[in-house]
């Protein structure tokens, strides 16, 4: 392999590489309860992995959550929790 | 007669930046660079440059802000000063790692505590190792035309990396000089437009600067050793360049004055050289074999060439305004290495000089020479005063 100026690299390397395996011992479960799609978790997602088209469809891409919980913090309709890795799927 | 007009350092240093035309510049006011920004700022204000003047609120969002408008494959510029270059710090490294083409002024000036405006090396001198190239300039002239042959050599593709051109705090910029601008002509015919070898494009998007595992994080640092070294040549070629175009000595590695059959060669960087070269001149004047060298780049240190130029020196007399804390004198460490185990080994002494803006003197320079030719010194401090008390010392 071939070392640039300034390690330039092509773009895709943070899809390709499935940053998720170094989440803390929680993830976040979206209760699909109370959501009103104000996309306020994916927005403050610091990893950009959550996704959602309307009321109820909210999930986060496990691959690359850290389970941080800003998601659950901000959620206004408390419809985020965080539970135990290994526990139900988000 | 001189060509040239009677000219502020930092309006001849705007200029001169304006000449290389950025495309972006970004800056944060520090004494005593802040007349340089302030002179930028009123030439694009004015219309006369066709550039984006980015306000920022502190000297690390400038130096993040050049790194981000280089990457995109524009030329930049900012300039800073002591605890800006220090705020600055890590962006200062990423720059570099990046292999970013930026040309930095420094106004060099002191570093705190305690609070000091006034002007020495220390704060360029902390960034040597950062992989950033580092010019010093004797004068007004040589800063301006150091400045050109900066943005020649940062974006060279043998090179590419940054340049620091440094110049005394107040000493140069504050000072009125007569400097020889060249035309605008002059200038794009010897500093054609910045060529990136990578750049950032939404089109087509790339990483730069992106993380290294251990298996490839040392190659990155040889990579940049190996640039410095072979910057070396360059820096010579781009000077001898320049002389050929504009007709004037400015850069390359170093200054050589009446060294050729010196038994002692005082070295110096900056602004004091010339006061050194009138006392060349009056001990000359007496039959003594003295000469300088004037350092121009710090950064890459040039071994080979110093090893050359000096090998036929007894005493080589090293004045610096900087000082590495509990080491030695910084330039003068260097040096030794350079002659430890070869065949001509002169004594290499360090006298530390002028910090914090203390008036470099023609007594107290003699005083350093004259020791320097008696004894081997290692970092000894001339124009220290008598008469206060030291707490911890003799207090």
């Amino acid at each position: 392999m071939k070392i640039t100026l300034g390690m330039v690299t092509p773009s895709g390397g943070s899809r390709a590489n499935k940053t998720g395996a170094w989440r803390t011992a929680v993830k976040p479960r979206f209760l699909q309860k109370n959501c009103i799609a104000c996309d306020v978790c994916a927005l403050s997602c610091p990893e950009g992995c959550i996704f959602g088209t309307g009321q109820k469809t909210y999930y986060a891409n496990e691959d690359f959550c850290k389970g941080c919980g800003i998601c659950a913090s901000v959620c206004p309709v408390h419809d985020i929790e965080m539970i135990p890795e290994g526990g139900e799927d988000a | 007669m001189l060509k040239g007009r009677m000219i502020q350092g930092c309006r001849a240093i705007a200029e001169t930046v304006s000449l290389c035309r950025p495309k972006v510049i970004s800056a944060y006011p520090i004494t005593p660079q802040t007349l340089i920004v302030e002179e930028l700022a009123s030439i694009v204000a004015d219309g006369e440059l066709d550039t984006e003047f980015i306000n920022v609120e502190g000297e690390h969002s400038a130096a993040s802000l050049v790194l981000g408008s280089s990457a995109t494959g524009v030329r930049v510029f900012t300039a800073t000063s002591s605890q800006g270059l220090l705020l600055m710090g890590e962006v200062v490294f990423n720059i570099a790692g990046m292999r970013l083409p930026v040309v930095m002024v420094n106004a060099n000036r002191s570093v705190s505590a305690p609070l000091n405006i006034w002007t020495d090396q220390q704060d360029s001198m902390i960034m040597r190792d950062s992989g950033w190239l580092q010019l010093y300039a004797e004068n007004n002239q040589e800063a301006c035309d150091l400045i050109i042959q900066a943005y020649r050599i940062a974006e060279d593709h043998r090179i590419m990396l940054p340049v620091m051109v440094c110049v005394d705090g107040f000493v140069l910029p504050h000072a009125f000089e007569v400097v020889d601008l060249p035309s605008q002509k002059e200038v794009d015919d010897f500093l054609p437009p910045f060529k990136p070898i990578y750049s950032l494009d939404p089109d087509n998007p790339l990483t730069m600067g992106a993380y290294a595992e251990p298996d490839k994080y040392m190659e990155t640092r040889y990579m940049i050793q190996h640039a410095m070294e072979a910057s070396i040549p360059v820096v010579e070629e781009i000077a001898a360049e320049y002389k050929r175009e504009f007709g004037r000595d400015s850069g390359g590695l170093f200054e050589k004055y009446r060294i050729d059959d010196a038994s002692t060669v005082v070295i110096a960087m900056g602004s004091m050289a010339g006061t050194i070269k009138d006392i060349v001149d009056e001990l000359r004047a007496k039959g003594g074999k003295i000469g300088e060298l004037r350092l121009i780049t710090y950064r890459p240190f040039p071994k080979e060439a110093l090893y050359e130029a000096l090998k036929g020196a007894q005493n080589i007399v090293v004045i610096e305004k900087a000082i590495s804390l509990g080491g030695s004198a910084p330039i003068a460490t260097e040096l030794r290495s350079v002659f430890h185990g070869r065949p001509e080994n002169p004594r290499i002494s360090g006298f530390i000089i002028g910090l914090g803006g203390r008036d470099v003197t023609v007594e107290d320079l003699k005083v350093a020479i004259e020791k320097g030719q008696q004894k081997l010194t290692d970092a000894e401090f001339v124009g220290l005063r008598t008469d206060l008390e030291l707490e911890g010392i003799n207090a």
